[in-house]
């Protein structure tokens, strides 16, 4: 299979910087994941490997081999389009045997090829059918079988599940995924609905306005963001971020209460703000619980029933003071105004510099 | 992105049982069949008078009040299509004598008194107006199509400009720019040849069909080309297996209309030719001019030259009914 390498590839239409200088490397058999919002350059980026955008700089390597001139036709990579792309002039079993017969696989071996991987998708019935007639699912799975039945280095998908409705479109997730194991293909998947990379991906690259936030296994991009763009932008909702002030051993929430610092932390802050004492602290909604020996006072804003849990909406300090999101159980009732406290989970509290956006790393092994 | 938020869901299908249909809903429906109808009626008349009078006799063609009820016969298309001349009696006995022998159409002549003696000018006039029409529509067809599909897929420099220069060439009336491009032909030995009408014809079709085709290769999602280069084709593949077939019912569109305007022209074609490029149109109104109106071969020569073009757009209805893009693709 393949390994795809990206050197500070760019692209520039124009004025505007579409991808700005990024390096990635994606191993043989993984399944990457590129995220982030629209417009963000991680559909350019995927089209620019595949060879269907020239770049402005940098090189891309496959296995190796330089093909960032390369014609698209020449880099064995595979192409799943958001809109499927069925050529609507041919039968389903035409559409999937075309890439084969570019290649000039002799006819006995594409009539094999195609049944076979019309037995995995199990699209054997429709092979003559025309694309136009096919419900969205299974026009899925032609697109996904068109991609297959080249045996490609690679597979790169933008966003082949968008057009999908929500119940298909868990059930496409599941059997692309079942695809990837089985086949063990590298993929380069493209979307910006989180919940899809984090369930899909072996690693996420999170992107937002041209440049690569961060890259990371779904865990790490979850707990450990490397900015506030990306801790704000995994997670529904996302991390709860509350500016506080740095005093030394504990950190102040105005009008809510202090919270003594985990070890680690203290001179982790200590180095990274300098003279600076103003910090935001973060924590996810399953970091935090409702105690009376909680150390910050909170007010109840709103509470939603979410099914399996209630998500519960405080303001920290009073009134104007900054709002965060903590799961609780489903039986608990928190009546809109409800005065409490609440503890955070020492493991699971991040900080991050409001200058730099930049999270502060934990000192380790003192 | 954000064409997920305004992608439909698949299309509500409503059946409507015939049954449920109200009177008012059937009464309605009627009248417009019937309004339909008529006016289909009433704009075929001509064209129905026409063909009547084609198969007319002479006398019949002009007789007063004029005849719905006739004799159809050939004499029409005989005498538009042949030379003849005028027998003296012997001739004529002779030929009456051995009519048997003779062609269909020369029975036909002698019964009037003539003899046929040739093919008439109308029959080259009409093979002028064949190649000349042929040949610059599929011309201003292919060289439209390439030229759209340009304008449609890459960045041209100055792509509007360009665009509007090219349909800035149709804004004036063609008889407008009759004189001036009767003096050029003049000089380049253009005048009176079929390379000349041809050229001109192109011209003035391809700033249509370059619009026109354009306009039908937009409606063609890039993604088709796009997922044939990565399935290993080139470009010029991706353009004949993708972009082609289903750019059909455009070409189909195009092609018709560039044919109907090459093998309707009329004013060129009479200020620019005289003999041996002259093409049809202009050749039937002088038969207006020559002695007694041949409203029999005048009616044969508009019937004839209607068919071709109802042909043409006959075989080509399967495209020219169909979509453009068929749902494969959603936008």
């Amino acid at each position: 299979m393949a390994t795809i390498e990206l050197r500070q590839v760019e692209k520039k239409f124009g004025d505007l910087h579409a991808v700005k200088p990024m390096d990635l490397t994606i191993y043989d058999g993984e399944f990457v994941v590129l995220l982030g919002p629209s417009g963000c350059g991680k559909t350019t980026t995927l089209r620019m490997i595949a060879g269907l955008e020239t770049v402005t700089g940098g090189q891309i390597l496959l296995n190796g081999r330089d093909v960032t001139w390369e014609h698209p036709s020449r880099r064995d990579i595979a192409f799943v389009f958001q809109l499927f792309a069925l050529y609507p002039h041919m039968s389903v079993w035409q559409n999937i045997a075309f890439p084969l017969q570019a290649q000039g696989v002799p006819r006995q071996a594409v009539r094999e090829r195609v049944a076979e991987v019309a037995r995995i998708l199990e699209i054997e019935h429709l092979l003559r059918q025309r694309p136009r007639g096919l419900s969205m699912g299974d026009q899925q799975r032609v697109a996904l079988a068109r991609a297959l039945v080249r045996r490609p280095a690679a597979f790169l998908m933008d966003e082949p599940l968008g057009a999908l409705d929500a119940e298909l479109r868990e059930r496409m997730r599941g059997e692309i995924k079942r695809l990837h194991i089985e086949q063990h293909a590298t993929t380069i998947y493209v979307t910006h609905d989180q919940v899809e990379a984090m369930a899909m991906g072996d690693r996420v690259v999170v992107m937002s306005d041209a440049v690569v936030q961060q890259v990371g296994t779904p865990a790490e991009v979850y707990y450990d963001p490397a900015n506030l763009f990306v801790a704000r932008f995994i997670g529904s909702p996302g991390m709860n971020l509350v500016p506080c002030r740095y005093l030394g051993g504990a950190i102040e929430v105005s009008g809510s209460g202090r919270v003594p610092l985990p070890q680690g932390w203290d001179t982790a802050l200590q180095r990274a703000l300098g003279a600076s004492c103003d910090v935001i602290l973060g924590f996810r909604p399953e970091a935090a619980h409702v105690t009376s020996e909680g150390p910050l006072d909170a007010t109840v804003y709103a509470s939603e029933m979410e099914g399996g849990y209630a998500m519960i909406h405080l303001t920290l300090g009073g009134e104007g003071g900054p709002i965060v999101h903590i799961r609780a159980g489903r039986d608990s009732r928190y009546p809109i105004g409800t005065s409490l406290r609440i503890a955070l989970d020492p493991g699971m509290i991040r900080f991050f510099d409001p200058r730099t956006e930049r999270a502060i790393p934990r000192e380790v092994g003192r | 992105m954000e064409t997920t938020l305004r992608r439909q869901r698949a299309p509500i299908v409503q059946a409507i049982r015939v049954d449920k249909i109200s009177g008012a809903t059937r009464l309605v429906q009627a009248i417009r069949i019937v309004l339909a109808v008529v006016y289909a009626v009433l704009s075929l008349i001509p064209v129905l008078w026409i063909g009547m009078t084609a198969f007319k006799s002479r006398p019949d063609a002009t007789a007063v009040p004029p005849k719905v009820i006739f004799k159809p016969t050939l004499e029409g298309f005989v005498s538009l299509l042949t030379d003849r001349a005028i027998l003296n009696e012997a001739r004529r006995q002779e030929l009456l004598a051995r009519a048997d022998e003779l062609p269909w159409y020369q029975r036909l002549m002698v019964q009037q008194g003539m003899e046929v003696t040739g093919p008439s000018q109308y029959v080259g006039r009409l093979r002028n107006s064949v190649i000349i029409a042929g040949v610059s529509t599929v011309a201003a067809v292919v060289l439209g199509l390439l030229a759209a599909y340009a304008f449609s897929r890459f960045p041209v420099p100055g792509k509007g400009d360009l665009l509007f220069f090219i349909l800035s060439t149709r804004m004036l009336p063609p008889v407008v720019v009759t004189i001036p491009i009767f003096l050029m032909y003049r000089r380049l030995g253009l005048h009176d040849t079929h390379i000349g009408l041809i050229l001109l014809y192109t011209v003035f079709n391809l700033s249509f069909s370059v619009w026109l085709m354009k306009g039908f290769l937009d409606e063609i999602p890039r993604e088709y080309e796009e997922a044939a280069l990565v399935d290993g084709y080139t470009r010029l593949q991706a353009f004949f297996k993708v972009v082609l077939p289903n750019s059909l019912s455009g070409l189909a569109a195009t092609t018709v209309f560039c044919l109907i305007f090459a093998w309707n022209e009329y004013a060129f074609a009479l200020m620019l030719t005289t003999d041996r490029a002259r093409t049809a149109p202009p050749s039937i109104t002088t038969m207006l001019g020559r002695g007694g109106i041949e409203w029999a071969s005048i009616a044969a020569g508009s019937l004839g030259f209607l068919i071709p073009v109802v042909l043409v757009t006959f075989a080509l209805r399967k495209y020219l009914l169909r979509g453009v893009t068929f749902g494969a693709i959603r936008q």
